[in-house]
């Protein structure tokens, strides 16, 4: 399981690039594994859209389970991954690349601070899976 | 009859093995006070006694088989091949349930996805569910599935008065108290579909119109489809599928959603039911429709084979985010309905909806000459229709039975103004003695 | 080699039934509304029903095999039912014929409403649900209906144990209630305090099934209800597991207002292969007047030479028509004979004997699976299909290995409280040979999964079909033949 130092992450398995004052979301590999092979992505939100910390903005299927995605953080709709309507399957091979979900302009930076960092993130997923 | 096999040796081994020394011992949970409570209920019958007592009560049923029936309204006779019969009564069939294990499931499986290919060549629309309960609360998942569709925008919804008074009950009862208006149902009943198309505007969220319409009338509804997407609003169209071994279908004007009444394609009247919801949309609008889904795929060892797909819109695993709470539907009938279109397959369907066509026809003509008779409307219409009598419907019919003719549907009691209005149905079944028989007698017992 | 799909059969020309022509004057067709092409396949009577005999045969059934699907009693569906539902009286019977013509028909539906009432310990009942969740529907639209005559509509929650079925949620969901999941505690009832912290004037409904999806009978179940009706909330019984209380205990009796019977789980309609159901609704006194009608009653009394006069009836306040006509009658008519050739003392021994071979399987496979709630279970039993030393195993791969002993898999991945779970409900009807063969092969199974667990997760190897790519159906969506729409009749 794979837990990039350079992230930001939520209990509800979504991480954080920040870069500046805008930053990518996305699920982790934790959630990727959990959810198996992804088969459909849906996003809710669509770029200019506000939405708010804890706001559903996308939602992915397997073949056995559903799952809201919730925005980690205040922020601006700029762009969704489009693409992964097609290739919804990147989130199991590239859920930190390729797979990202949107890209935001961030609002409220202060509330980045109160998610978790890698390790924190990797104690409380194998918390999880124990 | 019992159909409990233990021997009390089995009982006794059994009991031993859990630990206890009685069955009662089992049930020390539940609470004393209620435990073990006194049934009365009649004394158990042998299958032998059970046949005959079940047979004494069918017996009292005067059976529209006995009879000569122009009774339809939702529920219609029509001849039903013996081998449809032949394959609902394999065991392998009836005793199996949903087919969530597919390697040892595949014959339900490959049943339904026949099923929903010859609903989807029939209505000309895209992407069939595996059956609904009936046709009213599959027009009320229609309803469910626009709401989904808009995500919770657009709460009006257009309801044609031609649709069967039923349905449009069962509408009600699903969304009553929700946030949806309804609108159209008190239109003229004359007025047409040219109507409805009037009340679309910026909030409709769905038109729902019937086809053939209660009263057996049949419209091209290109034009209100035409119309409805104009306004972003979709069009559900209800069908009989008799109907559409004739008629254009309404995937061919641009409809939405297709739901209907399977009972017509090889399903006993049965007091009225179990019968068979259809359900159909456009492959857009797939991850909306209720129900069950069967899809192709292939196994591990590369053979085609089928499984329930697209599971994640349902109940068991959305849980309160699903937007409907089906589980079981109607697998059996949905079978009947499949063996039966096999069975008539492109020329036999054709013939049967031929043959209501021309019977009905012929039966309105000859009707319309009798005096004091008319059709209350003038516009085309499959195998039902109404006329217009010199005396109460209801009336006309206790008349009409007395000689031996279940009547049409006096329209009365659903609409007011039509106390003397009958909705009659011909099917392949009624010969042309019996129309004869019915023509000479309502001239007969009208005037009496 | 596949069975090939039926548009893949037959040929131009050819087909299964002939009908008359019609016998008289032809009438003109409706211009510009006739169809170009009835794209239906060609087979002749043979084919078609080679055809669907050929899939019949591959499918596992009660009558083909042991069937122990948890939640859904796949008992024996007796074959007398197959014969009384079909006497020419009832199948030829129009829905919409005078109820004077239709004596017989409302005879069965009137006393199946008695039966149900006397068996669950209600005051009224209503046929019209056309399965469980929609008499799951048909009892949540009451108690809304119920909150809302006696200005109550400010109660707008509905609690639900974790371990409920799916259709509990989705239903309250869809009849505009939030809900509110309540956790189950150690013992494997529901968490009593989480339910009555939730206990207010906003609370609706509760909706409980007892015994629970782990098969076990709720030990606070009194207390539960007790809370709920305190704060003015009403209590729904899922009757999904009512085989397991058959005699043994009313849930009108135990202060539940309102409950669904499953008649194709308890009462032995056939399920037919996902359908159709039956979903009658129970109720206490309180909320009679709101069932879904109409319903049966007596409109003039028997006397000794005539039985009485039975008509329509509509509750004053009913929440209307929940489907078309009156419900599923044919499974009436089954439940009924089946009821008939039980009597009170034969649905006890149902009961009896489902829950006395729930727990002989319970005691025979404890040690080589895990219990999770190790105590007398009813008519079902719940085991954890997964070990710390066999990591790679999962309750999916010991479902499918049990194919290959001849066996239905056990229902899986339910209830979702507990991991990787085997929900097991052997019903009354199965031998106790049966059962010993089905634990030999549950003890083999656990055994070859520490040993060579291959077996398991490559399993099935005897059937006809392997696993299914459940990935690729779901990525690259099929869902029927390809049509030929452009093909000109032959005719």
């Amino acid at each position: 399981m794979n837990y990039p130092a350079d992230l930001k992450y939520t209990k509800n398995d979504e991480w954080v690039r920040v870069d500046g004052d805008t930053a990518i979301v996305g699920v982790s590999d934790y959630a990727q594994d959990q959810l198996s092979d992804i088969v459909y992505v849906d996003f809710s939100a669509a770029a200019g859209a506000q939405v708010a910390q804890g706001a559903t903005f996308a939602g992915v299927e397997s073949v056995k389970a559903a799952a809201d995605i919730y925005m980690p953080v205040d922020g601006e709709v700029i762009e969704v991954n489009g693409a992964l309507a097609q290739t919804p399957e990147a989130i199991n091979s590239d859920p930190y690349g390729a797979a990202w979900l949107a890209k935001i302009k961030l609002t409220n930076p202060a509330q980045l601070d109160a998610l978790m960092d890698a390790a924190a993130y990797e104690a409380y997923c194998k918390e999880r899976s124990a | 009859m019992t159909f409990v096999p233990h021997t009390e040796r089995d009982r006794q081994q059994m009991l031993e093995a859990i630990g206890v020394k009685t069955i009662a011992d089992l049930f020390e949970a539940v609470p004393q006070k209620f435990r073990f409570p006194k049934l009365n209920l009649p004394a158990p019958l042998t299958e032998m006694e059970a046949l005959g007592e079940l047979k004494g009560i069918a017996e009292a049923n005067e059976s529209a088989d006995d009879l000569v029936s122009f009774l339809g309204a939702g529920a219609y006779h029509h001849y039903i091949p013996a081998g449809v019969d032949s394959i609902l009564r394999r065991g392998e069939y009836y005793t199996a349930y949903t087919p969530y294990q597919p390697e040892i499931s595949q014959g339900t499986l490959q049943a339904i996805f026949e099923y929903q290919s010859l609903i989807v060549a029939l209505t000309g629309m895209e992407v069939s569910n595996a059956s609904h309960y009936d046709g009213a609360t599959a027009l009320a998942e229609a309803v469910n599935m626009s709401r989904a569709i808009h995500r919770g925008a657009r709460n009006k919804i257009i309801l044609s008065p031609g649709i069967h008074p039923q349905y449009r009950e069962v509408v009600h009862t699903y969304e009553d108290g929700g946030d949806l208006q309804f609108i159209g149902e008190d239109l003229d009943l004359s007025a047409g579909p040219d109507a409805l198309i009037d009340m679309i505007d910026e909030h409709t969220g769905l038109v729902c119109v019937a086809y053939p319409d209660f009263f057996g009338r049949v419209y091209d509804y290109t034009k209100l489809a035409e119309a409805a997407h104009a306004k972003g609003a979709l069009l559900a169209v209800s069908v009989n599928p008799t109907a559409l071994g004739l008629l254009k279908p309404p995937g061919e004007m641009g409809a939405d959603i297709v739901t209907g009444e399977g009972q017509p394609l090889g399903i006993p009247l049965s007091f009225g039911g179990p019968y068979l919801g259809i359900l159909t949309t456009r492959n857009q609008y797939v991850r909306q429709i209720a129900g069950r889904l069967v899809g192709e795929t292939v196994d591990s060892r590369g053979q085609r084979g089928f499984v329930l797909t697209l599971s994640t819109r349902e109940q068991h695993i959305k849980r309160e985010k699903a937007s409907s709470n089906i589980c079981t539907n109607q697998g059996l009938m949905m079978l009947a309905a499949t063996t039966y279109m096999s069975l008539l397959g492109k020329s036999g369907l054709r013939q049967v909806a031929e043959s209501c066509y021309h019977k009905a026809h012929y039966a309105a003509a000859e009707i319309a000459k009798l005096k004091g008779f008319s059709l209350k409307f003038k516009d085309a219409f499959f195998h039902e229709f109404v006329i217009e009598c010199p005396i109460p419907a209801a009336e006309l019919n206790l008349r009409l039975l007395e000689l031996g003719i279940v009547g049409g549907y006096a329209l009365g009691t659903e609409y007011p103004g039509m106390q003397n209005c009958m909705l009659l149905t011909v099917t392949e079944l009624n010969s042309k003695e019996e129309v004869d028989y019915l023509v000479e007698t309502l001239a007969e017992v009208a005037h009496a | 080699m596949p069975e090939p799909l039926i548009y893949d059969l037959g040929a131009p020309g050819r087909t299964g039934v002939q009908m008359p022509a019609p016998d008289v004057p032809l009438a003109d067709l409706p211009t510009g509304l006739v169809r170009d092409n009835l794209p239906l396949p060609e087979l002749s009577e043979l084919e078609a029903l080679r055809h669907l005999t050929r899939l019949s045969q591959l499918n596992h059934s009660i009558l083909t095999g042991f069937y122990p699907l948890g939640s859904c009693t796949m008992k024996y569906n007796p074959i007398i039912n197959e014969e009384t539902a079909r006497l020419g009286g009832f199948i030829h019977a129009h829905p919409l014929q005078p109820a004077e013509m239709m004596q017989g028909s409302l005879a069965i539906m009137y006393h199946l409403q008695e039966w149900l009432k006397e068996i669950g310990g209600f005051a009224a009942v209503s046929l019209q649900p056309a399965a469980g969740a929609q008499g799951e529907l048909a009892g949540v639209l009451m108690i809304k209906a119920y909150h809302a005559s006696r200005g109550q509509s400010q109660r707008n929650k509905v609690l639900i144990p974790d371990s409920a079925h799916g259709t509990n949620p989705a239903t309250s969901a869809m009849s505009g209630y939030r809900v509110v999941e309540i956790p189950s505690d150690a013992r494997g009832n529901l968490d009593l305090e989480a339910l009555k912290a939730e206990c207010d004037d906003t609370l609706a409904a509760f909706m409980l099934t007892n015994p629970n999806t782990l098969g076990l009978f709720e030990e606070g179940v009194q207390e539960a209800i007790e809370a709920v009706h305190a704060a003015g909330g009403l209590v729904y019984g899922d009757g999904a597991n009512m085989n397991a209380l058959l005699g043994i205990a009313r849930p009108g009796d135990l202060g539940i207002d309102v409950l669904h019977y499953n008649l194709h789980k308890t009462f032995t309609t056939p399920h037919g292969g996902g359908g159709p159901g039956s979903g009658p609704v129970g109720v206490a006194a309180h909320l009679a007047d709101f069932l879904p009608g109409p319903i049966v009653g007596i409109e003039e009394e028997g006397s000794e030479e005539m039985g009485p006069v039975y008509g329509w009836h509509q509750p004053p306040k009913s929440i209307g028509r929940l489907k078309g006509f009156h419900g599923q009658f044919g499974m009436h008519v089954r439940a009924f004979t089946y009821i008939l050739m039980q009597g009170a003392e034969g649905l006890r021994s149902v009961a009896e004997h489902a829950v006395l071979n729930a727990n002989y399987l319970r005691v025979k496979l404890q040690g080589a699976y895990k219990v999770p709630y190790d105590r007398v279970c009813m008519h079902e039993v719940v085991l954890e299909g997964r070990w710390a030393d066999a990591p790679d195993i999962h309750a999916l791969d010991i479902a499918k290995r049990l194919m290959d002993f001849g066996f239905h898999p056990p229902t899986n991945y339910f209830p979702l409280i507990v991991r990787e779970a085997l929900m097991i409900e052997p019903t009354e009807t199965e031998s106790k040979e049966v059962l010993d063969a089905f634990i030999e092969a549950m003890l083999t199974i656990a055994e070859e999964a520490h040993s060579t667990p291959e077996v398991l997760q490559q399993a099935p190897h005897t059937t006809k079909y392997g696993r299914m790519d459940e990935v690729k159906a779901a990525r690259q969506l099929v869902l029927c033949c390809e049509i030929p729409r452009e093909v000109s009749s032959e005719q």
